[in-house]
């Protein structure tokens, strides 16, 4: 007899596989557990627009699909309008009676690259026009598909194709882009950070985000083997050490009211997390402190925000 | 296979009908290393099968859960995560 | 009862589309194109059309949005012009190449740099390679029917694929003009509801959008031309099953005095009717000239177009845009596709009516006086052109 579902203590988790199995993603992909583990919670009544980057291309080459879901993919920068149009078109149909409400699942998916550089304006005119749709940024910190380069969601230091460490250049000179707090901005129900090494958190995430009325955000860090340059079987693991030095915090906002989902009452150091990926095998121990002063600051914002403004 | 399908087999706009279709990718082709379950140790926790990028692993007989080779890249994951160090993995060997 | 009223050309559209019953429209502002999704807006808000109206943040969007609505199975309808069109672009490749039938107004529009909102054909002649179904309107009554037919043969389940409606930009767009509007119930008639036969939908789940590997492009794009190609049946057929119900037959291309024409002059848009002023005075003195104008631009009306020009010594071609080094692009196009013809006219081109330049009668005297010198004593210039200082 088939498993349905898995038991994890009092959760159930589906044995349906809606990315299918046999996928070009790369040996020990974040990116791939994370859509896993989303669409799990999302369930098949979705509709999914799809931005090109690794997700897109990993899944669909002619005349083969690994989606076993409704999915569409157009280009680059517009997966945000493109789920606004199968939004609106999908509410004006019931409404005629030409379909019935069966309340679809809009979903939006797209990389780093997709969401905080190419594809912002797209977003940002979805979020105010308020459309009922979850975006899902897939973020691995660099345009990977296409070879490593830099993304604004590349971390200060971090060594791109397009942004290399050198002799005169750290990597990556500035910032990663705030694209969670970009999304807050917008005033939208529901932000959230997850990644898949938290798998239950980042279902959870999704399946509220999806059921919420109104856009949602979900920005999932997704660890690449290739990219960042560490052994495939560490995934999970870099995953964890990004939130447990507060590179990544795990946080909700809904109706402008902050949670921390995790909060270690000391964070490990940064170095922890930084010396197993090749892209910061250039950093000196000046550079990593400097590193480790930023993450201290950005952590502290979060926490003063989560202070001032609890759920 | 693709490369015997001539322009009259087209589908309009290209559209994929057969949901799933690329399941029949052998990616187990990929594998430098492959993992062995011990039993013996195996808790049935699932960690293996949640984590899994590829869903290689599968819940097997008896409440197990063991790699379906034809998927399994062999990122290692699985052997690494597994809190009972149930699995562990060897080289795949030259064929 | 069919009632004839006052309508500028971009409020005979959103008419047509308001007719239609469409479901979707996602639009950007854009001079000259302003008044239809302004119409448009209103007649949402007011409940005389129940559609969605997006109010897109760009013209890109506003492709996308279309099609994410046609991938649903939602009738959509956007409109745009010039710089809008361009920015677009990549999307409205897309449109075709996934064969979602979406129409489209555009109020040609001249492309900056310098900054034009005001009306040339430039903004068409850079999407003629886009693969969708074109048409050029030469009055308002036109733009109200063809927006019409244009879901009619989109949607037909032989053709999905998108059409553009090209009319002009402020010499129609913001000119008023009698138009007839028929009966909706004439109109429910001739349009059947929209069934897209491949709609997103969790029942039978589909990919749209796989990537095209080197091992299956080739093929896809042949595909896509023949399919394309296979459309003038429908296009043709859709004019047809519009005359029957309104009285007003389409042609791919218009012929005015044409019978024993020695000369044609070969115009598109609405510069088309001031220069049938001048070929009624010259038919009057005698002249054996006529006029032709090329309502289907794409796919390319070869068949009537050839047999059109038969007979002719001369056709003059006059384009409103420069294909920067090449000259006309309708001129190139037109005399391409004579080349294998025996016998076949002299084809002359003369460029003018850009960024809002108007054409008067004299003008196209002038063009035509122009055109036959050319014909007889060959290109003096590297390009010809009408109305261009210095």
């Amino acid at each position: 007899m088939e498993t349905k579902a898995v038991r994890f203590g009092e959760k159930l988790v589906t044995t349906k596989e809606f990315l299918a199995e046999g996928h070009n993603f790369c040996t020990g992909c974040g990116e791939a557990l994370a859509i896993r583990l989303a669409m799990k919670a999302l369930g098949e009544n979705v509709i999914m627009a799809m931005a090109t980057g690794c997700d897109e291309v990993c899944t669909t080459p002619l005349p083969y699909t690994s989606w076993r879901v409704p999915w569409m993919h157009t280009l680059f920068e517009n997966a945000a309008s493109e789920i606004s149009g199968v939004e609106a078109g999908l509410k004006i149909l019931a409404k005629k009676g030409r379909m019935p409400d069966r309340d679809i699942k809009c979903v939006a998916m797209a990389g780093d690259g997709g969401t905080s550089d190419i594809g912002i304006q797209a977003l940002s005119g979805a979020f105010e026009r308020g459309h009922d749709f979850i975006y899902i940024c897939l973020d691995n910190e660099a345009y990977m598909n296409t070879g490593i380069q830099r993304s604004s969601a590349t971390p200060y230091g971090a060594s791109t194709t397009t942004a290399p460490a050198g002799k005169f250049s750290i990597g990556q000179i500035t910032r990663k882009k705030n694209m969670v707090a970009i999304a807050a901005a917008h005033d939208i129900p529901y932000v959230a950070t997850a990644c898949p090494s938290y798998r239950f958190d980042l279902m959870k995430k999704v399946r509220k985000g999806a059921e919420l009325k109104g856009p949602a955000y979900v920005h999932i860090l997704s660890p690449c083997p290739t990219g960042w340059r560490y052994s495939s079987n560490l995934t999970i693991e870099i995953g964890q050490l990004a939130v447990q030095t507060g590179i990544f915090p795990l946080y909700e906002i809904e109706g402008g009211r902050y949670r921390l989902n995790a909060d270690p009452p000391k964070l490990k150091p940064v170095e922890e997390y930084l010396k197993l990926q090749g892209r910061y095998r250039h950093l000196t121990g000046e550079e990593i402190e400097s590193i480790q002063e930023m993450v201290n600051e950005d952590y502290g914002k979060l926490k003063e925000k989560v202070a001032a403004f609890p759920m | 296979m693709a490369d015997k399908l001539s322009w009259k087999d087209m589908e309009v706009g290209n559209i994929v009908k057969e949901a799933g279709n690329a399941s029949f990718r052998k990616t187990g082709d990929w594998r430098t290393e492959r993992p062995i379950l011990d039993k013996e140790k195996c808790i049935k926790c699932a960690l293996c099968w949640i984590y899994c990028p590829d869903a290689a692993i599968k819940p097997s007989e008896d409440g197990y859960y063991e790699a379906d080779l034809y998927y399994c890249k062999g990122c290692g994951i699985c052997a690494r995560i597994c809190p009972a160090e149930a699995i562990t993995t060897i080289e795949e060997e030259e064929k | 009862m069919s009632r004839r009223v006052a309508l500028e050309a971009s409020h005979a559209a959103a008419e047509a589309a308001k007719m239609a019953d469409v479901d979707v429209i996602s639009a950007y502002p854009i001079t000259p194109q302003t008044h239809i999704p302004e119409r448009l807006a209103e007649m949402v808000a007011d409940g005389e059309l129940s559609a969605a109206y997006i109010p897109v943040e760009s013209e890109h969007s506003a492709m996308s949005a279309c099609l994410g609505a046609a991938a649903v199975g939602a009738r959509t309808f956007t409109a745009t012009a010039g710089q809008g069109l361009e920015l677009m672009h990549e999307v409205v490749y897309i449109a075709s190449s996934m064969r979602y039938p979406v129409v489209m107004t555009v109020c040609n529009r001249a492309l900056s740099a310098p900054l034009s909102v005001w009306g040339d054909h430039s903004d068409a002649m850079a999407v003629r390679d886009t693969g969708w179904i074109q048409v050029f309107c030469q009055n308002n009554q036109e733009a109200f029917d063809l927006t019409l037919w244009a879901f009619r043969v989109g949607e037909d389940p032989n053709v999905l694929l998108p059409v553009m409606v090209h009319l002009d930009g402020f010499t129609l767009s913001h000119v008023t003009e009698p138009v007839i509007l028929p009966e909706q119930s004439e109109v429910d008639r001739f349009l059947p509801r929209f069934q897209y036969p491949f709609a997103l939908n969790p029942d039978k789940p589909m990919t749209h959008g796989a990537f095209g590997p080197p091992e299956i492009y080739s093929e896809t794009k042949l595909a896509q031309e023949v399919a394309f190609r296979n459309s003038k049946e429908v296009v043709l057929q859709g004019w047809k099953e519009f005359g029957d119900i309104f009285g007003r037959y389409y042609h791919p291309v218009e012929e005015y005095k044409t019978e024993n024409a020695e000369t044609l002059l070969l115009t598109m848009g609405s510069f088309t009717e001031t220069a049938k002023i001048v070929i009624d005075a010259k038919r009057d003195k005698g002249e054996a000239i006529g006029l032709i104008s090329l309502r289907l631009w794409r796919p390319f009306p070869f068949e009537e177009f050839r047999r059109t020009v038969k007979g002719a010594k001369i056709l003059i071609v006059f384009d409103r845009c420069i294909s920067f080094g090449m000259g006309g692009p309708v001129f190139s196009e037109v005399r391409s596709a004579l080349y294998d013809e025996e016998p076949r006219p002299k084809v002359v081109g003369i460029i003018g009516g850009l960024g809002g330049r108007d054409m008067s009668e004299e003008d196209f005297e002038y063009v035509i006086d122009r055109g036959k010198e050319i014909a007889e004593k060959g290109p003096e210039k590297m390009l010809e052109t009408v109305g261009i200082r210095g």
